[in-house]
């Protein structure tokens, strides 16, 4: 998938974020001497082909109250991770659920969830779930809190190329 | 950015209900604050007003396009540092210092310093993974995705 140097304009003009008025399309379009009508088919067009993976908030699990955060890793038999990794990124208080490489030997584990809770106790209650869904396919597993966020922005983009 | 709790009444049902349906997208229309309102029963100036105080409050930290690097070409990985801790905050510095570190946190684990590369050409990855290890003079394990299981988290309405 390619994007030409208009496509990559507009994601560079709104990857801070979409302007809050009536008409953001519209407003962006302005800053960028385009119509609306453009700016709306080609983001459209970037959906389609997978550019954009959506037009969303990010919520702030923190102030929403989901203080206690971890991320869980698991080392799961690779015959049948992909099957239950799914299962894992279904549950709803999982919000980031991949399957990665492992690190051998420090690093046996290849599959990674996020837990959110508002307790420690009740992310180690969400952890005790997934022990349960993964059962014997699971060999270790260890959870990973975090005590800073040190830095958290979108992805940006270089300019030109 | 916020890292405290709200007050349990920062925000009302409304806030909470905009914030899951965002989660899920948003129209690409003339008036898209006004048909979220529609849906939510309220109208397109109360939407606005509602995201702009959710910002300004930190209830949510970003509104707008998520970009996915790896269909245009770029890449994603996770990346993690086991860093001495009188080091951390120096190592902290150099290491967000790269523009193409998207976010960074500590964790408690002799792998510290969690971090995710995000750059627009697969072999950016590496360049600045190597980049940081030259600058550190501590490895930089690279964790990039196999498989993704998409995602959903809701907060209680």
């Amino acid at each position: 998938m390619t994007i030409d140097t208009i496509d990559r304009k507009i994601l560079t003009a709104t990857q801070g974020g979409l302007p809050l008025t009536a008409q953001p399309y519209a407003e962006v379009a302005g800053w960028l001497g385009l119509e609306e009508a453009e700016v709306v088919s080609r983001i459209q067009t970037m959906i389609d082909s997978g550019v954009i993976r959506r037009i969303a908030v990010a919520p702030n699990h923190y102030a929403l109250g989901m203080v206690a955060n971890g991320m869980s890793v698991w080392d799961v038999d690779d015959a049948v991770s992909e099957e239950l990794g799914a299962q894992v990124g279904a549950l709803d208080f999982v919000s980031h659920c991949y399957l990665r490489p492992r690190a051998l030997p420090e690093w046996p584990y290849n599959l990674f969830a996020m837990l959110h809770g508002s307790t420690r106790d009740e992310v180690e209650a969400h952890r005790a779930e997934v022990i349960a869904i993964l059962g014997d396919a699971c060999r270790s597993n260890d959870i990973l809190y975090s005590t800073r966020i040190l830095k958290k922005t979108g992805m940006r983009l270089t300019k030109g190329r | 950015m916020r890292r405290k709790p709200l007050a349990p009444d920062a925000l009302d049902d409304i806030d909470r209900q905009l914030i899951n349906q965002l989660q899920d997208g948003f129209p690409l229309s003339n008036r898209p604050f006004a048909e979220v309102g529609e849906a939510l029963g309220t109208d397109e100036d109360d939407v606005l007003k509602r995201l702009a105080n959710l910002r300004e409050i930190g209830a949510i930290t970003r509104f707008g396009p998520f970009i996915d690097a790896a269909a245009m070409g770029g890449a994603f990985c996770l990346c993690a540092m086991a860093v001495p801790e009188e080091r951390f905050e120096t190592v902290m510095t150099l290491v967000n210092a790269h523009k193409e570190v998207a976010h960074n946190y500590e964790r408690v684990h002799h792998l510290n310093m969690w971090f995710v590369l995000a750059c627009d050409q697969p072999s950016g990855i590496d360049e600045v993974a190597d980049r940081i290890e030259a600058e550190t003079d501590i490895e930089v394990k690279r964790f990039p995705k196999l498989k993704e299981f998409f995602i959903g988290f809701k907060v209680s309405a």
